[in-house]
């Protein structure tokens, strides 16, 4: 369905924030992609989105391919009338907008007026709250409720493939328990995910593959349960330390103390 | 307290006419981040079309054509210029627009000459009158027209397509345009909107109590920004405000200005400005403004 192939990015013609990434997300599935702070997850996913011009980002090398067609010349617009949308980092939900005009927004590239409609059905059955507040303005809004309006805003275009850009981000633990659920049940609705995530329990606990980034490169891929049972992700990404050499050790005799500067 | 009333009326139609002019440039800064100069020669194209057409064609088809060539020449400036320098400052944006405002002005001026184009407005220059309380008819039909566009605006800002798509994109654009609004669209309505908006006021301000067309109709456009700045350059709440109070605030010191003659005749001309510096004073981001104009 989306499929990328190494792929350079750089900003401003100096800063290399991808190089020669390749990936695949199949139709029907949920792919993750890991990585720490500046490891190319977002430029990823503004060259797929057509952002990357705002950021004065330019693609290099490589293709970007949905379906066949090239995405890397077309705009934003654009890629949500192919059936591409994306959930920016953030949430960046519309404050001063109401939260049924933030889903009005969201429906904006979506011409077809039956497929709207049922659209604006399924984002109430899976986020009743949203109905409830609809008269509200998204600012009002808890941090949870504003991603699931940043969520089902994106899901008003109807899309093929949805983009996720750490849905995760400053929500609370039982909360990102919920937003994992809710990409399942989108995924099995029929639409396919590409999640990017900094918080890998959640993703590769929804995800059928993931892609672990580097410093703009690929380091690890496959299956998301096998790369789940990895050293290096176990390490890195799922806090389940393997040696002692990370512990803080606390020297005999001190203890610690709040800090008071 | 007859001239007091009076004043105020005749202050709140210039106002509703300020407004409307005002409501342009701040749908203007709201979509496409320029402030944009160009209004007083668009106010002047609009005066001189409807003006020129006016003895060709008769007066209502002129009203219209010359909105329309009005409407067409702000289109024209945002495809051309302001749609494809996107991104540039705000402040290399502005003084863009000042380059574009003088070209214009300046062909419109030789055009005018050191005549006084009159609008045959069919409504003549008699008074409407309410008790000892008079109006020019132009200004009552101004105040009556103004007022429905400007309800007209609202209902579409809030309710319309276009009023979310503009809404959302200026809040954020990059998140619009995520969404798969077409901000070059959207920009491109707003300048359209602003245009037919200037040429209606245009239509009125050449109208009794003022002589004609003239290139003067050009200083009343300038006075309108006051009203978009101290309302708030993002608001089009304080558009509507800013607009009648800069015109109550003018009437008043034209009317007064015999007690006001210390301070030198032709006052009135500068009390806009006077006010807006009094507001911006005390609230710099003005009255309903939000407090940071800058996006990231």
């Amino acid at each position: 369905m989306l499929s990328i192939e190494s792929l350079h990015v750089t900003y401003g013609g100096a800063v290399q924030a991808v190089r020669g990434v390749s990936m695949e997300v199949p139709d029907g599935k949920v792919v993750a992609v890991l990585g720490s702070n500046g490891a190319g997850k977002t430029t990823l996913l503004r060259t797929v989105s057509g952002t990357l011009r705002l950021h004065r980002g330019r693609v290099e090398q490589g293709t970007v391919r949905f379906d066949g067609t090239d995405l890397v010349t077309k705009d934003p617009a654009q890629a949500v009338r192919l059936g591409l949308v994306q959930v920016p980092e953030g949430r960046r939900i519309f404050g001063r907008l109401t939260v049924e005009e933030n889903l009005r927004a969201g429906g904006m590239g979506n011409r077809d007026k039956s497929a709207k409609a049922q659209a604006q059905q399924r984002v109430y059955d899976l986020f009743p709250v949203l109905k409830e507040r609809s008269s509200q303005r998204g600012a009002l809004l808890s941090g949870g409720e504003q991603q699931m309006l940043a969520i089902g805003r994106a899901l008003m275009a109807s899309p093929k493939l949805l983009l996720l850009d750490e849905p995760s981000l400053g929500l609370a633990p039982r909360i990102i328990g919920q937003i994992g659920e809710v990409i399942a049940e989108i995924n099995r609705q029929g639409t396919s995910v590409l999640l990017v995530e900094q918080n890998a329990t959640m993703a590769l606990g929804v995800a059928d593959l993931a892609y672990v980034l580097d410093v703009g490169e690929v380091s690890l891929s496959g299956n998301a349960r096998q790369l789940s049972e990895t050293d290096e992700v176990q390490r890195l990404y799922l806090g389940h330390d393997g040696g002692d050499e990370r512990r803080v050790r606390v020297p005999s005799g001190k203890k610690l103390s709040r800090w008071t500067a | 307290m007859t001239q007091f009333l009076s004043l105020l009326l005749n202050g709140i139609s210039l106002g509703a006419l300020y407004a409307l002019i005002a409501l342009g440039f701040v749908i203007i800064f709201k979509s496409s981040e320029v402030v944009s100069f160009t209004h007083g020669s668009l106010l002047l194209l609009g005066a001189y079309s409807i003006a020129r057409l006016s003895d060709a064609i008769g007066f209502l088809p002129a009203v219209v054509v010359g909105i329309l060539i009005t409407a067409l020449a702000a289109f024209v400036i945002e495809r051309l210029i302001i749609n494809r320098l996107r991104g540039a400052a705000v402040i290399s944006l502005a003084i863009v627009t000042i380059g574009v405002d003088i070209i214009i002005l300046t062909e419109l001026i030789r055009r005018i000459g050191s005549d006084i184009l009159n609008v045959p407005h069919p409504w003549g220059g008699e008074s409407f009158r309410i008790g000892s309380v008079g109006l020019s008819q132009n200004r009552l039909i101004a105040f009556i027209v103004a007022a429905l566009l400007i309800a007209l605006f609202f209902v579409a800002f809030k309710y319309s397509n276009w009023g979310i798509a503009m809404r959302a994109s200026a809040e954020d654009g990059e998140t619009a345009a995520l969404m798969g609004i077409r901000q070059g669209r959207v920009s491109a309505l707003a300048w359209v909107v602003a245009g037919v908006l200037a040429a209606v006021a245009a239509l009125f301000l050449v109208g009794s109590p003022t002589p004609g067309v003239s290139p003067t109709a050009y200083a009343v456009a300038l006075r309108a920004f006051p009203a978009a700045i101290l309302g708030g350059l993002d608001s089009t709440g304080g558009a509507l405000v800013g607009g009648l109070l800069i015109g109550i605030a003018e009437a008043m010191a034209a009317g007064y200005q015999d007690q006001l003659l210390f301070l030198g005749r032709g006052f009135s001309a500068v009390v806009p400005f006077i006010v807006m510096i009094a507001v911006l004073m005390f609230r710099p981001s003005g009255l309903f403004g939000t407090k940071e104009l800058t996006r990231v």
